[in-house]
């Protein structure tokens, strides 16, 4: 009886202490794993078909480096990151601007995306059916864009509503899950700007 | 047996469930949320694709059973392999994995549901709306050029066969975007067990207390994630070249074929694994409470499935030997793929030990179980031929390869699944499933398992290719085919008999109480079936075996942990 009510004690003690990982986190973390596997299989397509391609246009002659897309892009990573610890300090005046900045910042990424598709298409004539420069090209920085502007719809969503009223504060953890995802995506690109731009137009 | 003085309180079932009329009960299961009804929903779409794909495997063998024999013509024959292999792997073994993961998990972790409720039923539904768009293919898939119907292109779907030169209609497109959603309830769920196993354990359940099954579940899950998007990105690209006209596979622009069978088999190979997975767990978990011993060296066994969840990354390429890649990468691929049979060699000498000296109850659950490990055992050593790589050449695309993968699926998923059915139907439904129909079900499925698949590892090695829907007389292949269609009666039988079996013991079987079986794990704790909440109050656990701990306060394990 003695130690059956040990046992009890114990049971309770072990109640309290007992800690386990958020799920939030650990549901954000292998999203970005098995987001990361499908990334790199078309990376890998894209590796193996560098310069693979029968007919042009080739990279060479039409590719420019999006470079200040780039650092706009990179530098939202930071920005966000000021929003989230303007949230902690509860300055919400301070988190409004920098999540618009980085707003700004992803859109403009995204317009440059659009505006060198747009040349790419009616200029230069390359489409996804050119050449395999177009298919792996389109599909490789689509894949990224496409993930960008989930991104910037939620980005957005939590903008609007809280330019309403809505208290965010209440909302820091999914703030911080949505930052992740940015920084994921911002540090893709990272390896897309070097398998798409770098490779074909510095090395090969 | 009684049902055991766990002092937990629970209510009994019967109280909670008042009677709903036929509307209301149809909303209750169609707007769940509850891991039980979604487990229970998966598995019952996974057993009817699996008599749909049944009755396409029976047909296949009806057209074998004579040489020149015309039950279906070429055309039709191609669909029903295709369907067939497609059906199984995306339609039945997966849902299985997720279906006993989800039902099970949160039962043996003491908790109360899903780390994500809402994200498992989006699994299940888009799982089933991918299944629908399949099998929508034999309506839809003529297209508007009005060619064909289901999709003809084999269950791993080559390119350029697949290219939109070759394959015309909306067959293939339906095949692609089928299987790539039910890809996406698979990724989601895998998610889900992975948040789940991590962060919702009752108190006391450190991951080396965990059940056997859920870390077996755990691994499996990981393969998932990190597997399957590989198929999601070759099904994308395959998209791409048939509708936009991109030229990932197009060979007359330099793409390439064998692009394809690398992101296919970078997915499939480790597919073998999360299909068996299951098995394996339900395994871990049926022989030690009947042989009435703990698991032996469980640490082993964690440390083996953990290995087999990398080392099984790295293998695809044996599939592809016939290629002819260079002597490098065949050496490597035949090398690594024999050092993954080290682990499931450790596993599957664990089982063995723990039945040895051990007071074996030969009921219909272990008798599945001990056939798991006889086929099991011959499947992983026709595997270990097939590694080698001019082995390989001389018998690639056989009937013995296909004899090697029905004995992994058949001898060893399915006997598995079967084992874990009749083990956890009496939690599931509260009553026993009976034990003299479940032996019919097993002689009748094992004699004839045995005969369709023990035999055409002979025909492979006459020579007998795959895929052919008819042969000529006279090469040695008459005798050997015959029989194998032959054991398709039995297998039908047993089949037929295990369905009656759920239908009459959900109908009037004997009540099965909390705790049948006299286990171990904390699904026996509670009601059968479990109320919705599952437990009153969360469980505290000691040791791996709580239920133990409880039933024997003398000697409980939390002494020698
Ligand atoms: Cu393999």
């Amino acid at each position: 009886m003695a130690q059956d009510n040990v046992i009890a004690a114990d049971a309770l003690q072990m109640e309290r202490e007992w800690k386990l990982p958020d799920r939030g986190t650990i549901g954000v973390i292998f999203l970005i794993i098995t987001e990361t596997a499908l990334f790199t299989m078309f990376v890998a397509a894209d590796l193996i078909y560098i310069g693979k391609s029968l007919t042009g246009p080739y990279p060479k002659d039409v590719l420019e480096m999006p470079i200040i897309a780039t650092v706009c892009l990179l530098s939202s990573s930071g920005t966000i990151v000021f929003a989230e610890h303007a949230l902690r300090r509860n300055d919400l005046g301070k988190f409004k601007i920098w999540w618009l900045v980085t707003i700004l910042l992803g859109l403009y990424f995204l317009y440059a995306t659009g505006a060198e598709w747009h040349k790419l298409i009616y200029e230069d004539h390359l489409t996804i059916a050119t050449n395999l420069f177009g298919t792996t090209f389109y599909s490789l920085v689509g894949l990224h864009a496409s993930h960008v502007v989930v991104g910037m719809t939620f980005l957005l969503i939590v903008f609007i509503t809280t330019i309403f009223g809505f208290p965010i504060q209440t909302q820091e953890r999914r703030v911080k899950f949505l930052s992740w995802y940015w920084h994921f995506f911002d540090w893709v690109w990272v390896i897309v700007f070097t398998v798409v731009y770098i490779l074909p137009l510095k090395v090969f | 047996m009684a049902s055991i003085d766990y002092p937990l309180e629970h209510p009994k079932a019967e109280a909670l469930t008042p009677e709903f009329s036929f509307s209301e009960s149809l909303y209750k299961w169609v707007a769940t949320v509850d891991h039980k009804r979604l487990g229970l929903m998966y598995v019952v779409s996974a057993l009817v694709f699996l008599v749909i794909a049944g009755i396409m495997a029976s047909v296949i063998r009806m057209q074998l059973a004579f040489p020149l024999n015309h039950v279906v013509g070429p055309d039709t024959f191609n669909r029903l392999f295709t369907m067939h292999g497609t059906t199984m792997v995306f339609l039945v073994g997966m849902p299985m994995v997720a279906g006993f993961s989800v039902y099970l998990i949160p039962l043996m972790i003491g908790t109360r549901d899903m780390a994500f409720p809402r994200l498992n039923a989006f699994g299940f539904w888009i799982f089933l709306l991918g299944g629908c768009l399949l099998y929508f293919s034999y309506i839809g898939g003529g297209g508007l050029s009005g060619d064909g119907s289901a999709p003809d292109v084999g269950w791993f779907a080559y390119a350029p066969l697949t290219e939109k030169a070759f394959s015309r209609g909306a067959a293939t497109d339906y095949w692609a975007l089928g299987v790539l959603l039910s890809g996406v309830g698979s990724i989601v769920t895998a998610l889900n067990v992975i948040a789940t196993t991590f962060c919702m354990r009752c108190p006391g359940m450190t991951l080396s207390r965990m059940p056997m099954f859920v870390w077996v579940m755990l691994i499996d899950a990981w393969l998932v994630l990190v597997a399957l998007p590989p198929l999601s990105a070759a099904q994308i690209m395959l998209e791409l070249d048939r509708h936009l006209g991109a030229n990932f596979f197009d060979t007359q622009a330099g793409g390439s074929a064998v692009l394809w069978q690398h992101l296919f088999w970078i997915f499939g190979h480790p597919e073998v694994y999360i299909l068996i997975f299951p098995a394996f767990a339900i395994l871990s978990e049926v022989i030690p409470v009947f042989s009435r011993k703990p698991l032996f060296g469980r640490p082993a066994m964690v440390g083996a499935v953990t290995a087999i969840g990398f080392i099984s990354l790295g293998v695809w390429a044996h599939h592809m030997f016939a290629i002819g890649m260079t002597s490098w990468s065949n050496t490597f691929f035949a090398a690594s793929s024999m050092l993954v049979g080290v682990p499931t060699g450790i596993k599957i000498f664990n089982w063995t030990a723990t039945m040895y000296g051990g007071k074996l109850r030969m009921q219909t659950p272990l008798l599945f179980c001990i056939a798991f490990l006889l086929q099991f055992l011959v499947a992983g050593l026709t595997g270990i031929m097939l590694a080698v790589a001019p082995f390989d050449w001389q018998l690639h695309d056989s009937y013995f390869v296909v004899a090697h993968f029905h004995f992994t699926l058949v001898g060893g998923l399915v006997f598995g699944l079967f084992a874990g059915m009749y083990y956890w139907f009496p939690k599931v439904s509260g009553k026993m499933l009976d034990e003299k129909l479940g032996k019919w079900h097993f002689w009748l499925f094992c004699i004839g398992f045995n005969m369709t698949f023990l035999t055409l590892h002979f025909a492979g090695f006459l020579g007998m290719p795959r895929r052919i829907y008819t042969y000529y007389p006279g090469r040695g292949w008459d005798a050997i085919n015959l029989i194998a269609s032959l054991g398709v009666i039995p297998q039908a039988a047993g089949i037929l008999c295990f369905v009656w079996n759920i239908i009459r013991s959900s109908l009037r079987g004997i009540p099965a109480g909390d705790d049948p079986w006299d286990a171990w794990t904390l699904e026996w704790a509670t009601t059968s079936p479990p109320p919705e909440y599952n437990f009153e109050k969360l469980p505290v656990v000691r040791s791996s075996r709580p239920l133990w701990d409880l039933k024997h306060p003398q000697d409980p394990d939390w002494k020698y942990e």
